[in-house]
């Protein structure tokens, strides 16, 4: 069955404390930022599948901060929040990133720094966001938590995809 | 985080730096528990302790010759970590789906814009 037009991010881990994050985009890099940097466009595709966004927060100026926090469909809250720390209008984003439900004992800082770089060619858009994590650990456990989506999500959003083409 | 389960499956048995280095030095070659030691520079008893958690979980081998104990990695047991990554990749890419289809209205919108 193929009925997925979307085509995967990629994933690598460049070092023991990174994550490396790219994706096209069939769009000018203006609006991929834009979708980035608007509280209403980043919650239409920021909770993916796996709830609804309950608070987006952008304070789109070096050392203004950002919160995302969405609503999983069994209740729980999910938070993210950040500071910016380096910011090119559709070229260049820097930016903490915590996750606020990381156990405080077991992870006393969990922050990542984010680097998100936006290309165009063609009228195309290559998204790269480099996560740099302070250890391995964090790194891994943020990797680990990705296993929370699950089959049953990935599915879904098949059926979904596939609807979409009718 | 559940704790009980340490050593339960390949992805935690190499979340200790120690046991990725062993594996990294298995890497390059089958070793006997004293080559092991000292390239990785521990105590053999640690060392020992950290092999038989690979052993558990199928991420090395170990195979008898003459007194000698040689380890090996096993490579097909560390796949559930590539599934681990794999999985991560997944939620990225159902986020960018979703931009996907944000960015098609964000375009058309433009269009109209640029029409009017």
């Amino acid at each position: 069955m193929s009925v997925t037009t979307s085509q995967s991010a990629t994933v690598t881990l460049p070092a023991d404390d990174q994550i490396l994050i790219t994706r096209d985009f069939d769009a000018p890099r203006e609006l991929v930022y834009r979708a980035h940097t608007t509280p209403e466009l980043v919650s239409r595709w920021w909770t993916a599948k796996r709830g609804e966004m309950k608070i987006a927060e952008i304070d789109l100026r070096v050392g203004g901060s950002w919160r995302f926090v969405m609503v999983t469909p069994d209740g729980q809250e999910v938070g993210f929040h950040g500071m910016y720390r380096e910011i090119v209008p559709n070229e260049r984003l820097v930016s903490t990133e915590a996750y606020e439900g990381a156990p405080a004992d077991e992870y006393p800082e969990n922050a990542t720094l984010n680097t998100a770089t936006f290309e165009e060619s063609d009228g195309r858009t290559t998204l790269t966001i480099r996560v740099e994590a302070p250890n391995k650990a964090v790194r891994d456990a943020i990797i680990a938590s990705g296993m929370e989506a699950g089959l049953q999500d990935a599915l879904d959003l098949l059926e979904e995809v596939a609807n979409s083409l009718r | 985080m559940a704790r009980a389960a340490t050593t339960a499956d390949a992805f935690n048995a190499v979340a200790e730096p120690r046991r990725r280095e062993i594996l990294d030095v298995l890497a390059e070659g089958e070793l006997a528990v004293g080559d092991v030691v000292r390239q990785v520079g521990l105590p053999q008893p640690q060392v020992s302790k950290h092999l038989r958690v690979l052993r558990e979980v199928g991420a090395v081998d170990v195979r008898g010759d003459g007194r000698r104990r040689l380890y090996r990695l096993n490579g097909l047991a560390l796949r559930p970590i590539h599934d681990w990554v794999s999985r991560y990749e997944q939620t990225w890419s159902d986020r960018f789906d979703r931009l996907d289809v944000l960015l098609d209205e964000l375009k058309k919108e433009e269009g109209d814009v640029r029409d009017d």
